[in-house]
C-alpha cells in the first residue's frame, strides 16, 4: 500500500506506561511491533472503481473489499482473526471509554482528512480523560459510488495516524448506503484507554484560584474547513490543527498531574462553549484576557473577515486545561517543550465571583460575559 | 493584525475615555446606527466603560432585522419549488418566518445555499442552466452595490435562469422617521462608516440641518466609536449641529461614485416596510425598469399567509431606539436566540442578540 505520509515513529513514552500490560497470548500482544513500521503487503487488486452496495453485503465483494482495502491498512492479530469482537487484556485500574462520529465536508482539508481526524478526534477524548489509548474501533458508512481510490486514500490515513499514536484498530464494521443517502463517507471511531494512576480530572473540579491554560493557537480547524467549504472559499495558507494530543497530555501530567482538575479539548463550539460548560459544572466563575489567548494572524484575519468569534471556532488539536495556581508555570513548561504546545499561554484564572459565569476582559479593559453558541456560527452580510 | 490592533489599543481608549469625562457635563442620549457598531460597543464592554450621562441606544442597522415577515414567507415558498436553488448570506437563513426559516426549509429538502458573494449565486447559475438560482438580495447601502453587480453581472451573461428576491432598505429615510417620530429621545447619531463609505455623506445634512443634530460618521472599532462618541458629546455640549466625519481612513463626502453608478443602473428608491417599526416612505430600493426580469417576486408568484407580529415583541421600540433589548418582559426567558420571538434576537447583528450573547442582562 503506498501512503507517503505513513510516520513509524511510537511516542517515548507509552513505553513507560505502566498500567496497560500486553498478555503473552492476547491479540494485541504483537500489535505494537506491526504497528512499529513493518512493511506493508501489497494490497490486492480491487476489480471495481467505486463502492457499491453489494460492498457492504456481508458476500464475496465486501470480503475482497475488506481484503483490499483495510486488512492490510490497520494489519494486526486481533483484526486478522476477523472474529465479531477483539479482546483486550488490562491489568487492573480505570478504563476510559468514548466514541465519536465524524461527518466532515469536504473529505480532504488543508492539513488533514476524514481519516487521520477520525483518530485524531476520539484519541484527544481519552487524553482528556487522562487515558492513554489502548485500541480504536472504527465504523464505515460508505456512500455508493464512492470511489474506491478515495477510501484507501482515508483508510492510509488513518493507518498513519493510528501508527503515529501507536494505537491498533483492533475491530471495525463497514456499511455501504444507496447513494444520495452519504456525504461520500461516514466514519465512527470508539477508543478505550488507560487512566493513568492518581488522575482524576473532571469538568466539575475547577476552584478559586486556577488557572486556565491553552496549549496553543485557537480556531485554526474551523477556519481551514471554511477556507474550502463550497460558497465560501477564499484563499488562505491557515491548515486544521489535526493532531494527536495523548503525548502533549502525558507530558503535562508527567510534570504536574496531581494538580491537573480539568482537561478538555475544545472541538466544535470552541473555547467559549468549553469554558462554558466549566464553569456551569464547577459552579465556578473563570475569567479570561482577550489579549493573551493565542490566534494565528491570518486566522484572526479570516474571522474579522467573516464576521466569526475565534472563542467559537472548531479546534483538533487543543487542550484546555484548568490547573492549581502553584502548578500553574510547570504546566505552561510542560506544554512548551512539546512540538505541539509551542504557543501554550496561561489565558486566565478561577475567580469567586460570577460563580456560574465567564467573563473575558477584552483588549480595550472592558468586560463582557461569554455566553454559549446558539445555533450554527454563520458568516453575517455585512 | 495590522489595521486593526491599532484601533484595539487600550491606551488610547483609556485616552479618549477620559477626553469624554473631561468634556461630559449633563446627560445625552446617542444612538449607533448600524448593528456592526452595536456589536463593537458590547463586545468590547464599551458601554459600560463610559460615564453615566451617556445612554447608548441601538439604531435599526440591522438588515436581517428588519426585513418583513413577509418577504421571509415569499423566499422559504421560492425555495420549496423544485426547480428553484436558493441563495442566500449566512444569517439570514436562520430568521423564523411564519411557518418555517431558510434552514427549516433546506432540512425539509429544499436546494438552499449560503453564498459569501452574489456572485457566487451568478456562477452557480451558470453551472447550473437547467435550474432557477434566485438570490436573497438582503441589505443596507452597504451590500447593495455588490448585490446590484451580480444582477448587472447576470444581464451581460444574458442569464435567464438567474434571479434576486429584493429586500434592500436604506438609512437616511429610517433616522428621519425616528427623528419625525413625537417619541424621539435620540439627541446624536453615530452614522453607520461602511454605508457612508459607499453612499458619503452629503445626503445626512440636510437631516442634522432640519433637526439641528450632531451625525458624526463612525468607524467599527473600539477606537472609532470612543472617537465618534467624543465628537458627538463635544458637539452636543457646545451647542453645534451638522455632519462630522471621524471614518476619515474610509469615507469620504460624495461616497463611491462608481458604487453609486452601479446603483442608479440597477434599482430604483421605492417605499418599503420595515420590520417591526412599520412603511417608511422611500426607503428601499427595487429593480429598476431595465432589470425587472431579474425580480424573483414577479417570477414565482408564491402565495404566503404571514400571521401578524407576536404582540409581546417589542422589537419596533428597540429598533427606533425607544426601548433598550433587556427592557423587555421576554428578553432572556421567553425570547432567547434559541427561540426568538422577534427579529432582533435572531441575527447575529440584533441589539437583542448582541444584549444577550455578551451577557448584558
Amino acid at each position: 500500500m503506498k501512503d507517503k505520509n505513513m510516520d513509524t515513529r511510537r511516542p517515548d513514552s507509552a513505553a513507560n506506561h505502566t498500567a496497560v500490560r500486553t498478555a503473552p497470548n492476547a491479540a494485541t500482544a504483537a500489535i505494537p511491533a506491526s504497528l512499529a513500521g513493518g512493511p506493508v503487503c501489497p494490497a490486492p487488486a480491487l476489480e471495481e472503481d467505486a463502492i457499491q452496495m453489494a460492498h457492504g453485503a456481508g458476500g464475496r465483494m465486501m470480503q475482497r473489499l475488506l481484503d483490499s482495502v483495510f486488512l492490510p491498512a490497520f494489519d494486526n492479530p486481533a483484526l486478522a482473526l476477523q472474529h465479531d469482537g477483539a479482546f483486550l487484556d488490562v491489568e487492573s485500574g480505570r478504563l476510559a471509554v468514548s466514541t465519536d462520529s465524524f461527518v466532515i465536508s469536504p473529505l480532504f482539508f488543508p492539513g488533514g482528512d476524514i481519516g487521520s481526524l477520525a483518530v485524531h478526534g476520539t484519541v484527544n477524548d481519552l487524553a482528556m480523560c487522562g487515558a492513554r489509548p489502548l485500541a480504536l474501533t472504527a465504523g464505515y458508512i460508505l456512500e455508493e459510488g464512492l470511489p474506491v481510490e478515495t477510501l484507501r486514500r482515508i483508510v492510509g490515513s488513518m493507518r498513519s495516524a493510528a501508527a503515529h499514536v501507536g494505537v491498533p484498530i483492533v475491530t471495525g464494521d463497514t456499511k455501504v448506503v444507496d447513494r444520495g443517502k452519504g456525504d461520500g463517507v461516514f466514519i465512527n471511531t470508539t477508543g478505550i484507554g488507560v487512566v493513568r494512576a492518581g488522575i482524576r480530572v473532571s469538568p466539575d473540579a475547577a476552584r478559586p484560584g486556577d488557572r486556565i491554560l491553552l496549549s496553543g493557537t485557537i480556531a485554526d480547524h474551523g477556519v481551514a474547513i471554511l477556507s474550502v467549504r463550497r460558497g465560501i472559499e477564499f484563499g488562505t495558507t491557515v491548515e486544521s490543527d489535526s493532531a494527536p494530543l495523548a503525548d502533549l497530555v502525558a507530558g503535562l501530567l508527567d510534570a504536574v498531574g496531581a494538580d491537573v482538575r480539568v482537561l478538555r479539548d475544545p472541538t466544535r463550539g470552541g473555547v467559549a462553549s468549553v469554558l462554558c460548560e466549566i464553569a456551569a459544572s464547577s459552579k465556578a466563575g473563570l475569567r479570561i484576557e482577550e489579549s493573551r489567548i493565542p490566534v494565528r494572524e491570518e486566522v484572526r484575519g479570516a474571522c474579522e473577515i467573516l464576521g466569526l468569534d475565534p472563542l467559537y471556532v472548531a479546534n483538533e488539536g487543543k487542550c484546555l486545561v484548568i490547573v492549581a495556581p502553584e502548578s500553574a508555570d510547570a504546566a505552561l513548561e510542560a506544554f512548551r517543550r512539546h512540538p505541539l504546545g509551542a504557543a501554550a499561554a496561561i489565558v486566565g484564572e478561577v475567580v469567586a465571583d460570577h460563580p456560574g459565569k465567564v467573563v473575558q476582559r477584552s483588549r480595550i479593559g472592558g468586560a463582557r460575559i461569554v455566553e454559549r453558541l446558539s445555533g450554527e456560527p454563520l458568516p453575517r452580510i455585512c | 493584525m495590522k489595521f486593526v490592533d491599532e484601533y484595539r489599543s487600550e491606551e488610547h481608549a483609556r485616552a479618549f475615555l477620559e477626553a469624554i469625562q473631561r468634556t461630559i457635563t449633563r446627560p445625552w442620549t446617542l444612538m449607533e446606527i448600524c448593528g456592526g457598531q452595536t456589536h463593537t460597543l458590547l463586545k468590547f464592554g464599551i458601554d459600560e466603560l463610559l460615564p453615566r450621562e451617556i445612554t447608548l441606544v441601538h439604531g435599526p442597522g440591522c438588515p436581517v432585522c428588519v426585513t418583513p415577515i413577509e418577504l421571509i414567507d415569499q423566499a422559504v415558498e421560492i425555495a420549496r419549488r423544485p426547480e428553484v436553488l436558493f441563495t442566500s448570506f449566512g444569517d439570514m437563513l436562520r430568521v423564523p418566518g411564519t411557518r418555517s426559516s431558510l434552514l427549516g426549509a433546506k432540512a425539509a429538502g429544499a436546494d438552499v445555499r449560503m453564498v459569501y458573494s452574489p456572485l457566487d449565486a451568478v456562477s452557480l447559475a451558470r453551472q447550473h442552466k437547467d435550474r432557477e438560482v434566485v438570490f436573497f438580495a438582503v441589505g443596507f447601502e452597504t451590500t447593495a452595490p455588490a448585490n446590484a453587480m451580480a444582477i448587472y453581472e447576470a444581464a451581460r451573461l444574458g442569464l435567464r435562469n438567474f434571479s434576486v428576491l429584493s429586500a434592500h432598505v436604506l438609512v437616511p429615510p429610517a433616522m428621519e422617521a425616528i427623528l419625525g417620530s413625537p417619541d424621539n429621545i435620540v439627541q446624536g447619531f453615530l452614522a453607520a462608516g461602511h454605508v457612508c463609505t459607499v453612499m458619503g455623506y452629503r445626503e445626512y445634512e440636510p437631516i442634522a440641518e432640519k433637526y439641528r443634530i450632531p451625525i458624526v460618521v463612525t468607524g467599527f472599532e473600539p477606537l472609532d466609536l470612543l472617537h465618534g462618541i467624543w465628537m458627538t458629546i463635544a458637539a452636543l455640549e457646545e451647542g453645534r449641529w451638522g455632519v462630522e466625519n471621524q471614518y476619515t481612513r474610509s469615507v469620504v463626502r460624495d461616497g463611491n461614485l462608481r458604487a453609486a453608478a452601479i446603483l442608479e443602473e440597477v434599482f430604483e428608491v421605492c417605499d418599503r416596510q420595515w420590520r417591526g417599526v412599520g412603511s417608511i416612505p422611500l426607503s428601499g430600493y427595487r429593480l429598476a425598469r431595465a432589470y425587472e426580469r431579474f425580480d424573483a417576486a414577479a417570477r414565482f408568484a408564491v402565495a404566503t399567509e404571514t400571521a401578524p407580529e407576536p404582540s409581546d415583541c417589542i422589537a419596533g421600540l428597540i429598533l427606533q431606539g425607544r426601548k433598550k433589548p433587556n427592557e423587555c418582559r421576554e428578553f432572556g426567558a421567553g425570547c432567547t436566540p434559541e427561540h426568538p420571538i422577534g427579529a432582533p434576537m435572531v441575527s447575529t447583528e440584533g441589539a437583542c442578540s448582541a444584549y444577550y450573547l455578551y451577557g448584558r442582562r
